[in-house]
């Protein structure tokens, strides 16, 4: 497993950059990867990516657009805007979580 | 040393799918609603075009009542976990088959919270796809866009569709 030093934290990332330790994640490290890809964090997006984190450690799983619409009550144009073209996998990144595999 | 994924947003080619959907078997409803509602999510651009029985995926007096019927399905087997039964063909056209496997059906997928019809096309449209009516089906089911589920943008008729689609990749269901 690969490491990188993100925001002065070193993390173990996956072949493609996702974090793989739920444990390793903070908000200093998650300001870094959104801004990787163009996403700078405002109240709306913490508020997403927070519960996300919290779904995931009750779940077991990353939530789907779905289920962050449903379960989370974040709609999904909401979502779109706020992690635009990929959502799903852009929130999954950010938060430090796998990406979902869920087809819906 | 720092990985960051490839989201595609710097790509300049935009990719486009348009699946024309001509069932209105319940069954045959989700295999649209799953790719259009994935490729969204993936930042494709996607159009839906509902054509022929695909039209009652769209009706607001039908589009929550579609039916899945096992006559003629070979695929048919018996609930059971380690043995393959098929159910016989000469039984699936009794009274209560399509109702019976109507309801299984339903039950399997609430089971995995996908959405019914209606919900599933609300996702879609929320999520920027973009749904279109058959002109042709319309005038044969004598509808218009007041008797359409209120997402469909618009009734167009065979080459706005070939106009729209241009360079789209094309999925038939």
């Amino acid at each position: 497993m690969a490491t990188a030093t993100i925001a002065g934290h070193e993390v173990s990332i996956n072949e493609e950059g996702f974090l793989t330790e739920y444990d390793e994640w903070n908000e200093e490290i998650a300001t870094e990867l959104a801004a990787n890809i163009g996403v700078e964090m405002t109240d709306d997006h913490w508020a997403l990516i927070k519960w996300l984190r919290q779904d995931f450690q009750d779940k077991g799983e990353t939530a789907t657009t779905r289920r962050v619409q449903n379960a989370g009550g974040f709609p999904t144009k909401q979502q779109f805007q706020l992690f635009p073209k990929k959502p799903a996998k852009k929130m999954a990144y950010i938060a430090g979580l796998p990406k979902p595999h869920g087809c819906v | 040393m720092t990985i960051i994924p490839d989201f595609g947003d710097d790509e300049s080619t935009d990719r486009k799918l348009a699946i024309i959907c001509s069932k209105g078997n319940l069954d045959m409803a989700y295999p649209a609603l799953v790719l259009g509602n994935a490729a969204l999510g993936e930042g494709v651009e996607t159009h839906l075009f509902f054509t022929f029985w695909g039209f009652d995926m769209i009706i607001n007096s039908r589009m929550d009542n579609l039916k899945f019927s096992p006559a003629g399905n070979t695929s048919m087997h018996l609930p059971m976990k380690d043995r393959e039964i098929r159910i016989p063909q000469a039984v699936m056209p009794l009274p209560g088959m399509t109702t019976m496997a109507t309801k299984r059906l339903q039950d399997s997928l609430d089971e995995l919270d996908i959405p019914p019809v209606r919900e599933f096309l609300d996702q879609i449209v929320a999520a920027g796809g973009q749904l279109w009516g058959c002109r042709m089906s319309a005038d044969m089911n004598k509808v218009d866009m007041d008797d359409l589920y209120e997402g469909v943008i618009d009734i167009i008729n065979a080459s706005d569709f070939i106009e729209m689609t241009d360079g789209a990749q094309l999925l038939f269901i």
